[in-house]
């Protein structure tokens, strides 16, 4: 072990990112280079009569214009739901919705050239809510449903939690609902193609899933795959919202088969608001049950999911409604029964958290609920229920690592609960809430036996480490992972290291930057790959020592006998001696293979991950009774990462975690209006809070040895978020006594809940 | 098609850089499109991210809202001006050392507006920072680190400043 890991470096790329050296999508100019727009919906739903460019394509300047019957093939991100048109051909389904894209020499002119296009519209009912949409099953939203609007329906049960609600001495009941949000990365979407005469297609996307764009773009463009290239540059932030293909990808690839320059487009803000694919609005009706002593004996709910005009990854967004809820805590019955719907809106997707963030709030709350009514302290209840390591939990999941328990003290003790909670006065106020995540999905979105994640390690005789991934830089600092990977078991200096990822033709694959799998599952790949080729170091340099190759080690650029520490030599003569042994370039390979993992049931390897992340918050509130406003003052936040392997990094991920629910707790909505219409698709309008607006956030690592992970590591991209927006709801319990059941927690909100307790007590005076 | 254009005259990072530019043409268009300076960020066009933030006359501007006609005579500033053959700006430095840049995108406009504070004040206190950077959204971070960042660069530029002149106060911390 070279004691690398764990320790504090900087980022591989963080002086591009400070000079301002980092070339993003929208950075790169090839030469000859056009420009895009993509003519858009004003319709929610409405049928494509004709379509006239005439106008547009006489502009000066204007050079290609295409439409749907381009491009008819459909595509989408899980194999089961192809149900997207690269530009829709027939129906337009939500405000928003591609029909047309043209290439003109200049921004400017594509624009311009983009109002001039005419459709002419028949417009159909718009259906923009999961009610409206359930009632009018004869109006079809989406190409794919078979069940009226049905998008997918899962309604699985464990144990017979009727009977146990029934027989429960303290049994809560709420409806909750969570507000659609978007991710807001501050980097719009953008796409770049190439198309070189002998038929080869390059795309530069601003993409969290280059593996995933690569093979879709081939199936929508009718090319075979080994023809085309996709170099997915730095990306500036993701969250979910760029884990699928975008009909900008389609739209550049096939101006650029046309008109044989390169194409590029860069959504406008508003665009991106309307690609959304943000977290699904939930109205969510749960039950939890308890023994007198703060025992859970069963969780049942009923969850509707809006998923707006697409399927995107929502057979999964069902499934994990409910799959992952089962932990931390011990409950012995569980149903669930989650409905994904259509509307006509754009499609919600993976957010941070992707579908266990809604109902996690929602049981959080719950459980403060039952602590309320045993008057038990919450952190205490959460203690008495708490799964432990290596568990099983009611639907099959295997546990284990799990420092769920030093999550809670931590935040109990950081944040003074004892002495604290409950006697801050009335407009203040602490809470607590706890919550799981996976570490990567155990299987591949398109079944196969491949390795989910592929690293090659290539020596240089000059000492320098070359790491290929496939792997995506969204900012959560993969790249520097590897090359912390490599340097401790390679025992080079860690500036002898060069990364390579997000590049189809130069790396292995990975499936991308989603669900929380990228340390966990090439972490594990860039160890195996770089071992192989430190073995070959090792048993090179044994040979000259005569000695065995366990003899040797290495650590920061040195090679030395592990005894004689006077017999040493630098890193790149051990290159060159393996390399003379070898008689061949040293290259090395290391994969992340699939393990086996997950309930005996129809959808019980979904949620099911080879390892699980806990997090515990207590946030900390001063409500304003007059306005209504409430502001959120620290957030504590522990996380079981497992191993912490840049501690560093990864508190930046819990602190961006905690700001990011924080968010969504009081400021974010992303709503459309009856038309379909966004209500603010602008950053001024859709609240990104500022630093005005985010308070102190304190995080505090908590390390387990995940036996299965990387040198013990988890995940700490996604979990640490969860517990932010129910720890906030109870805290403002705690401060003013409402319970808030309906996101964000706006100041009208507020208002109305103070209005209601105050006609409550007063009944009860008269009464 | 452009139509209309001029030339115009931009001192930028110290150099006198002659474009051809339509009136309407945006200094964040400019600096990235024409003069290859792609540092300076595109978040939204409109006024709201910060990411575009650049320095004219040593005070934070977003350049997607201001007309580089306009600005013949003033002295521009981008991310591409801060670090020099000595390495890197402070500022620059604080952010990288302290993992204030997790997707970089926001992050020249961020260290533009902490140099113009720091600039004016390198003992700005944390409030006075979050202040400062008000008008800069980060998506990723939840500013901790930002706000730790560049804290630790003003302290750096003070310690700088009095071993440069031990009296008068100077004008910056550029490297
Ligand atoms: S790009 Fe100028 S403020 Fe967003
Ligand atoms: S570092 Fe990604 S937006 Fe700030």
């Amino acid at each position: 072990m070279a004691g690398v890991i764990g320790g504090k470096h900087r980022r591989v790329d963080g002086i591009a990112k400070v000079t301002g050296a980092a070339q993003y999508t929208d950075d790169l100019a090839p030469s000859r280079m056009l420009h895009a727009r993509i003519v858009r919906s004003p319709h929610a739903h409405a049928r494509i009569v004709s379509i006239d460019a005439s106008e547009a394509l006489a502009m000066p300047g204007v050079v290609a214009v295409i439409t749907g019957s381009d491009m008819p093939i459909r595509y989408g991100i899980l194999p089961w739901t192809q149900d997207e048109q690269a530009l829709a051909e027939d129906v337009a389904r939500y405000v928003g919705d591609g029909v047309a894209a043209v290439a003109a020499l200049d921004e400017r002119t594509a624009a311009q050239a983009a109002a001039k296009i005419r459709v002419t519209w028949e417009v159909l009912p718009a259906l923009v809510t999961p009610e409206d949409a359930l009632a009018r099953p004869e109006v079809k939203i989406n190409p794919l449903s078979k069940d009226g609007n049905v998008c997918k329906r899962v309604d699985l049960r464990f144990g017979d939690v009727d009977a146990a609600l029934a027989g429960a001495d303290v049994l809560v009941e709420g409806e909750y609902d969570f507000a659609s949000t978007t991710h807001a990365a501050i980097e719009p979407h953008c796409a770049i193609a190439e198309w070189d005469p002998r038929g080869r297609l390059t795309v530069w996307s601003a993409t969290q899933v280059p593996h995933y764009l690569h093979r879709a773009l081939a199936r929508v463009l009718e090319l075979p795959e080994d023809r085309i290239r996709v170099i997915q540059p730095p990306v500036g932030g993701g969250f979910g919202g760029k884990s699928e293909p975008f009909d900008l990808e389609f739209c550049v690839a096939k101006l650029a088969q046309t008109t044989g320059r390169p194409v590029k487009i860069l959504y406008t803000r508003e665009e991106v608001f309307y690609a959304h694919r943000g977290r699904h609005a939930m109205n969510m009706k749960f039950r939890t049950g308890a023994t007198k002593d703060g025992k859970l004996v069963g969780v049942a709910s009923k969850i509707l999911i809006d998923g707006g005009a697409y399927s995107s990854f929502g057979l999964v967004t069902t499934y994990y409604s409910g799959q992952l809820l089962t932990a931390p805590y011990r409950f012995p019955t569980y149903a669930f029964d989650s409905t994904r719907v259509f509307t006509n809106k754009p499609a919600n997707g993976p957010k941070r958290g992707h579908g266990s963030v809604q109902p996690r709030f929602a049981f959080e709350c719950q459980l403060d609920e039952v602590a309320e009514r045993l008057a038990l302290d919450p952190i205490e209840l959460r203690r008495a229920n708490a799964l432990g390591e290596d568990a099983t939990t009611v639907n099959g999941q295997k546990i284990g690592s799990n420092g769920f328990l030093e999550c809670l003290d931590a935040v109990e003790r950081a944040s003074g609960w004892k002495e604290r909670r409950g006697k801050l006065g009335r407009g203040r106020g602490l809470g607590v809430a706890g919550s799981t995540y996976i570490s990567g999905t155990a299987y591949p979105i398109y079944p196969n036996e491949m390795p989910q994640s592929g690293v090659l390690v290539k020596l240089d005789r000059s000492g320098q480490v070359v790491v290929f991934s496939g792997v995506s830089e969204i900012g959560q600092g993969v790249n520097t992972m590897l090359a912390l990977v490599a340097a401790e078991e390679l025992g080079c200096a860690l500036d002898a290291i060069r990364v390579h990822t997000g590049d189809t033709e130069l790396s292995p694959v990975d499936l991308g930057a989603y669900s929380s799998r990228v340390t966990f599952m090439a972490g594990l790949a860039a160890i195996e790959a770089s071992r192989a080729a430190a073995k070959l170091i090792r048993e090179a340099v044994a040979k000259k020592w005569e000695c065995t190759a366990r003899e040797v080690g290495a650590a920061h650029g040195t090679i030395f006998h592990l005894d004689d520490t006077a017999r040493r030599m630098p890193f790149a003569e051990g290159c060159q001696l393996a390399e003379s042994a070898n008689g061949a370039p040293i290259a090395t390979g290391g994969g992340y293979r699939t393990r086996k993992v997950g309930g005996d049931y129809r959808g019980g390897s979904i949620g099911a991950s080879p390892a699980y992340s806990f997090t515990a918050h207590v946030a900390e509130v001063e409500v304003d009774e007059e306005t209504g406003q409430v502001f959120v003052k620290k957030i504590w936040v522990a996380h079981d990462c497992g191993r912490a392997l840049s501690p560093v990094d990864v508190a930046g991920q819990m602190e961006g975690s905690a700001y990011m629910g924080m968010a969504e707790a009081i400021f974010e909505e992303h709503a459309v209006d009856a038309h379909g219409i966004h209500r603010g698709p602008n950053l001024l309008d859709y609240k990104l809070p500022t630093t005005l607006d985010t308070p102190d956030i304190e995080a505090l690592i908590v390390e387990s040895n995940e036996p299965g992970g990387p040198y013990g590591a988890k995940e700490a991209g996604e979990g640490p978020l969860h517990p932010s927006i129910p720890a906030i709801a109870n805290a403002i319990f705690d401060a003013v006594g409402i319970r808030l059941r309906r996101l964000p927690f706006s100041p009208p909100r507020v208002l109305a809940a103070l209005r209601e307790q105050r006609t409550r007590e007063a009944k009860k005076e008269q009464a | 098609m452009p139509v209309g254009k001029r030339i115009c005259a931009l001192r930028v990072n110290g150099e006198l850089r002659e474009v051809a530019v339509e009136g309407t043409a945006t200094l964040l268009e400019v600096l990235r499109y024409e003069l290859g300076l792609t540092g300076s960020k595109q978040g939204c066009d409109e006024g709201d991210c910060g990411a575009c933030t650049v320095l004219i006359d040593g005070r934070p501007a977003l350049a997607c809202l201001s007309l580089a006609v306009t600005l013949e005579g003033r002295e521009i500033t981008t991310i591409e001006g801060l670090a020099g053959p000595k390495g890197l700006h402070p500022v620059q430095d604080a952010f990288d050392e302290h993992g204030a840049a997790q997707c970089g995108f926001c992050t020249p406009g961020m260290i533009m507006s902490a140099k113009a504070l720091l600039d004016r004040d390198p003992e700005a206190t944390a409030d006075e920072v979050r202040t400062a950077l008000a008008g800069n959204l980060c998506r990723c971070t939840g500013y901790v680190k930002i706000i730790d960042a560049v804290r630790a660069a003003g302290a750096r530029m003070k310690r700088e400043q009095s071993e440069r002149s031990p009296r008068e106060p100077s004008s910056g911390g550029d490297a």
